[in-house]
C-alpha cells in the first residue's frame, strides 16, 4: 500500500514541474505554430541561473527564506532577457516559412544555447540544495515529503489556474485562444497576430526557467538536462495535443504516473515505458488526446 | 446492368452542417450528368463521398453493384473511379511531363490492381504521357514546371492526369472555373472529345449554365444537401426551386432557349 | 538507358580514382574518408528521407544499431567466438539488416506522421535506444566495447594492410549506394517521392499508397544509416551509446541541409568538407563546437538557396 502511495505521489510531483514546462511548450506551438526545440535549453538556463543565484546568495549568508524569492526571480530573468532576444532577434524573420525550417531554426537555437550554457558554466554540474530541505518536512501515509516538494505542486496548480483565467476571462487572453483556434481568420478579423508573438514566447520562455529554476535544488544541474527534458516535454505535449492547454496538463499526469511507476518497478525502462505509452495514445488518437478537428482540403 | 453507380440514402452531417441529407441517386453507364447548386449545396461533398475521402454517415454508395463506401480513394480509384479538383491538385516542383510520368507510374507499379488500365508496361509510358499530352493540347507546356502555367492549363493538365487510369466513371469538380470565358467552350469541346472516344461515364459540378445545359443529357440540383431537381436539362433548368435557389440571381445569364420558352 | 550507363561508367571510374588513389593517401586521411564515408550513408538515406518531404531527427537511431550489431549479438547471447562475425563486409551489412529490421517495425507508426510529429517522434525513439544502451550492461553500458575485424569477404586481413581494406570497402559501399540510390529516385517508386512531399493527396488519389512508399523509403534511409554506422565502428575500433544521441543524429541533418537534395554526390561530398572541418574544430574549440553549427545552420537557412530550397521551398530542379 505505502508503494502505491509513493508512486502516485511521486508522479504528482514530477507531473507538477513536467506541467509547467510543457504548457509553455505547449502554448508557443498553439500560437505561432513553432515547435521550440530550444525550450529544453530555456529550462537548463532557469536551473542555471536559479542555482547561481541561490549559491551567491547562500554564500552570503543572507536569509535563508528570502532564497526563494530566487527561484521565482531567475524564470523572469531568463524569460525577459532569452524571449524577446530569441523572439525579435531571430524568429521575427522566419515566420511564414515551413514548419520543418521553423524546426530547423530552433534546433539551431538549441546548439547554440547548449554551448552558451557550456561555455558560461562549464560542465561540472552545479547544486543549489539549500532551498530544499529548508521548510522541512512532512508525513504523508507514512512517508516523508518535504514541504518543497507540496510547494512545487502548489505552484503547477496556480499556474494552471493563472494562465487559464488569463486566457478565458480577460480581453487579451480570449482573444489569444482565437489565434490559437484559427490563426488565420484570426487576421482576417484584425487581430494583430504578431504582437502576440512576443508576449507568447517571451511567457512560454519563462514557464521553461520557472521549471527549471524549480527543479535546480532537487537534483544536480548538468548541461544534458535540456535535451533530456525536450524530449519528456515533446512526450507530454503529443499525448496531450500539440496547443491544448488541459492536455498538457492531462498529458503531464500519465506521464509524470507512468515515469514514476517505471522508476520505482523497472529503472531501465522508464524513458522508453513513456514512449510507449505516448505511442498507445497516437494509434487510438493520432494527434493527442485533445486534438483539434482538421478542416476540410478540398 | 444499366446502372453503373448507385448511392442510397446517403447522409452526411459536418457539425452542425447538412452536407447531405437522404441522397438518392441512380448513374447510367455512359451517361453525361451536370450537378448544379449554390456554394455549400452539397456537390463536392457528394464527390468526396463517392471517392471515398469523406464517408457518409449512413447510408451506402454501389458500382457496378459492389458496395464502395468505405473504401479508401486509392482503392476506389483503382476500380475504375476517378475525380479532377476544384482547386487543381498538382505537383508543384514537376514539370507538367513529370506529373503525367508519375500518375503513368503509379499505374504501372500497381498494374495488377487496377482493373481497367490498358495494359501498361515500363517502355510504354514515356509514348503514352507524351500522347496524353497531344490529346489535351498540352504539348507545348511539357516541360515547364507547373508552377508558371495558366488556370485552364492547369485545370486540363489536373483532369489529363485522371484520366491516365482510363476510368470507367470520371468525377469533375468545376472544370471550368478559373478558366476565362472565352477558353471555357474551348476547354470543354476538348475535354469532351477526348473522354467521349473512351466510353466514360461522366458526372461534373458546374456553375455555368450555358455549360451544363450544352453538355450534359441529366442534372442533379443540390441545395442544403438535398437533391431537389433531377432530370433532363430543359425541365431541370426551368423548375421553380432551381430558378429560386440555384440559378437565381447569380451567375452567368440563364441560358437561351431555355429562358425565351418560359417567356 | 545510355544515360544511366554513363551515370554508372563515371561512378565505376571516380570509385577506381578513389581506391587506387587512396594507397597513396597518408593514414589519417584514409580515416578521415572512412569516417566520412560512412557518415555519408547515413546522409544519403536523409536525402531520400527528404526528398519525400520528411527529415528525420533520429537517424542516430539505425547508425548506432547498425555500429553496434554484429557483435551485440554475439555478447547478449554469449555466444562462441567462433561465431562471432568479425569481417570488414559482412559487419556493416549486418548492421544494416538490423537497422532495417528496427525500420520496418517503427515504420509502421511513423509513416503515419509528418513534418514536426514526424522529426519528433524520430528523435524520441534514438533517444531511446540511448536511454536502453546506458543502462545495458552486458553492452558496456555508458562505455560502450571495442570492435575489430579481421577477415574482408572470408580473407584474412595482413595487420599492415587493415586500414586500406576498410577504406577499399567503404569506398566500394558508397559507391554501389549512389548509383542504387541513384537510379531509385528515377524509379516509379523513386519518383513518387517529390509527388508526395508536394501533393500526397493527390498521390493517393491516382491508386497508390503513400503509406507504402514513406515506410519503404524509412527503411531504405534506416539500411543506408546502419550500414555507415558499421563502417564508422570498424573504424573507429569502437562503440558507445553516443552514437544514439541527439547530436550525432543532428550532425547528419546538418549536413544534409549543407548538402541539399539536389544530387546523391552532394550527401557524401558534405560530408567530407564537414568531417575535414571538424577534425580541425574540434581541436580548437570543443565547447564551441555546437554553437558553430547552430549558427551555420541558420546562416544556411536565411542565405544558401540551393540545396535547403529545393527540399523546403519545392523549387529548384533535382537531378
Amino acid at each position: 500500500m505505502t508503494d502505491l502511495a509513493s508512486v502516485l505521489i511521486d508522479g504528482i510531483i514530477y507531473t507538477s514541474y513536467l506541467f509547467i514546462i510543457a504548457v509553455g511548450l505547449t502554448l508557443i506551438y498553439g500560437v505561432m505554430k513553432i515547435l521550440n526545440m530550444a525550450h529544453g535549453s530555456l529550462y537548463a538556463l532557469g536551473a542555471y541561473v536559479a542555482a547561481t543565484l541561490v549559491g551567491v546568495w547562500f554564500s552570503h549568508g543572507l536569509n535563508p527564506y528570502a532564497s526563494f524569492a530566487l527561484l521565482f526571480v531567475a524564470p523572469i530573468l531568463v524569460g525577459l532577457a532569452a524571449g524577446p532576444l530569441i523572439e525579435r532577434g531571430l524568429l521575427r524573420f522566419m515566420y511564414g516559412k515551413d514548419e520543418i525550417v521553423l524546426l530547423l531554426v530552433t534546433y539551431a537555437v538549441l546548439l547554440i544555447l547548449e554551448d552558451v550554457i557550456k561555455l558560461v558554466w562549464g560542465v561540472e554540474s552545479y547544486s543549489a540544495y539549500q532551498p530544499y530541505g529548508l521548510l522541512g518536512n512532512f508525513d504523508v501515509a507514512g512517508l516523508l515529503y518535504t514541504k518543497y516538494d507540496a510547494l512545487l505542486v502548489v505552484v503547477a496548480i496556480l499556474v494552471g489556474f493563472a494562465l487559464s483565467w488569463v486566457l478565458t476571462q480577460t480581453r487579451q487572453g480570449k482573444l489569444l485562444l482565437a489565434v490559437i483556434h484559427d490563426r488565420e481568420v484570426s487576421t482576417a478579423m484584425g487581430i494583430n497576430v504578431h504582437r502576440f508573438y512576443l508576449v507568447t514566447f517571451t511567457v512560454g520562455t519563462m514557464l521553461a526557467a520557472l521549471g527549471g529554476a524549480l527543479v535546480a535544488p532537487q537534483v544536480s544541474v548538468v548541461p544534458s538536462m535540456g535535451v533530456e527534458m525536450i524530449v519528456l516535454a515533446f512526450a507530454v505535449v503529443v499525448i496531450g495535443g500539440l496547443g491544448s492547454l488541459p492536455g498538457a496538463a492531462l498529458g503531464a499526469l500519465i506521464v509524470g504516473l507512468v515515469r514514476s511507476a517505471a522508476v520505482h518497478y523497472a529503472p531501465q525502462v522508464e524513458l522508453f515505458s513513456i514512449y510507449l505509452v505516448m505511442a498507445l495514445v497516437l494509434i487510438f488518437r493520432p494527434k493527442g488526446l485533445f486534438s483539434a478537428a482538421e478542416p476540410r482540403k478540398i | 446492368m444499366a446502372e453503373v453507380l448507385d448511392a442510397a440514402k446517403l447522409n452526411k452531417k459536418f457539425g452542425a452542417v447538412t452536407a447531405a441529407s437522404n441522397i438518392d441517386v441512380n448513374i447510367e453507364r455512359d451517361s453525361i450528368v451536370g450537378l448544379i447548386g449554390g456554394n455549400g449545396a452539397g456537390k463536392t461533398t457528394f464527390i468526396n463521398m463517392v471517392t471515398g475521402y469523406v464517408k457518409p454517415d449512413t447510408g451506402t454508395i454501389r458500382y457496378g453493384g459492389r458496395d464502395i463506401t468505405q473504401l479508401a480513394p486509392r482503392n476506389i480509384t483503382q476500380l475504375g473511379i476517378c475525380r479532377s479538383f476544384q482547386i487543381p491538385q498538382l505537383f508543384e516542383s514537376l514539370t507538367v511531363h513529370e506529373n503525367l510520368l508519375v500518375a503513368l507510374g503509379i499505374v504501372v507499379l500497381e498494374a495488377k490492381r487496377f482493373t481497367s488500365a490498358a495494359a501498361l508496361r515500363s517502355e510504354n509510358v514515356e509514348a503514352v504521357a507524351d500522347e496524353t499530352l497531344s490529346r489535351f493540347g498540352l504539348s507545348e507546356y511539357r516541360n515547364k514546371p507547373v508552377r508558371v502555367l495558366p488556370e485552364g492549363v492547369r485545370k486540363l493538365l489536373d483532369i489529363a492526369m485522371a484520366l491516365v487510369v482510363k476510368p470507367k466513371v470520371l468525377l469533375l469538380d468545376e472544370p471550368t472555373s478559373g478558366v476565362s470565358a472565352d477558353q471555357k467552350f474551348l476547354i470543354m469541346d476538348m475535354m469532351m472529345a477526348a473522354l467521349r472516344a473512351d466510353n466514360v461515364t461522366i458526372l461534373f459540378v458546374e456553375h455555368d449554365m450555358e455549360i451544363v445545359s450544352r453538355y450534359t443529357q441529366r442534372i442533379l440540383a443540390f441545395y442544403e444537401g438535398r437533391i431537389i431537381a433531377d432530370g433532363v436539362p430543359q425541365t431541370v433548368l426551368n423548375d421553380a426551386d432551381v430558378r429560386k435557389f440555384v440559378i437565381g440571381k447569380t451567375h452567368a445569364p440563364a441560358t437561351r432557349g431555355v429562358m425565351h420558352a418560359a417567356n | 538507358m545510355i544515360a544511366l550507363d554513363r551515370t554508372l561508367m563515371l561512378h565505376g571510374l571516380a570509385l577506381a580514382v578513389v581506391v587506387i588513389g587512396g594507397a597513396l593517401l597518408p593514414d589519417w586521411i584514409q580515416g578521415l574518408v572512412i569516417l566520412a564515408f560512412g557518415k555519408g550513408l547515413v546522409v544519403l538515406g536523409l536525402l531520400l528521407l527528404m526528398r519525400t518531404g520528411l527529415v528525420s531527427f533520429g537517424q542516430g537511431l539505425f547508425y548506432c544499431l547498425g555500429a553496434y550489431a554484429a557483435v551485440s549479438v554475439a555478447r547478449i547471447f554469449t555466444l562462441p567466438d567462433s561465431l562471432l562475425i568479425s569481417d570488414a563486409i559482412l559487419m556493416p551489412l549486418f548492421g544494416g539488416i538490423v537497422a532495417g529490421i528496427i525500420a520496418l517495425i517503427l515504420g509502421f507508426l511513423l509513416a503515419n506522421y509528418r513534418a514536426i510529429f514526424f522529426a519528433m517522434l524520430s528523435l524520441a525513439f534514438s533517444m531511446i535506444l540511448y536511454g536502453l544502451l546506458i543502462k545495458m550492461s552486458v553492452l558496456g553500458s555508458s562505455d560502450g566495447f571495442n570492435v575489430a575485424y579481421t577477415t574482408v569477404a572470408g580473407v584474412a586481413i595482413a595487420q599492415s594492410a587493415k586500414l586500406y581494406v576498410l577504406y577499399a570497402v567503404s569506398s566500394a559501399m558508397v559507391f554501389i549506394a549512389m548509383v542504387g540510390l541513384h537510379r531509385y529516385l528515377r524509379s516509379h517508386m523513386g519518383r513518387l517521392a517529390p509527388a508526395i512531399r508536394d501533393n500526397e493527396l493527390r498521390v493517393e488519389y491516382m491508386g497508390s499508397s503513400v503509406r507504402y512508399v514513406i515506410h519503404v523509403n524509412f527503411i531504405i534511409a534506416a539500411v543506408l544509416a546502419g550500414v555507415g554506422g558499421g563502417l564508422v565502428a570498424l573504424s573507429s575500433g569502437h562503440v558507445d551509446p553516443d552514437l544514439a544521441y541527439w547530436t550525432t543524429s543532428g550532425e547528419f541533418v546538418f549536413v544534409a541541409v549543407l548538402g541539399g537534395t539536389a544530387n546523391v554526390a552532394a550527401p557524401i561530398m558534405a560530408s567530407l568538407l564537414f568531417e575535414w572541418i571538424k577534425s580541425a574544430a574540434y581541436q580548437y574549440a570543443p565547447y564551441t563546437w555546437q554553437m558553430v553549427l547552430g549558427i551555420a545552420l541558420l546562416l544556411v537557412i536565411m542565405f544558401l538557396p540551393q540545396g535547403l530550397w529545393s527540399v523546403f521551398n519545392r523549387q529548384a530542379k533535382e537531378a
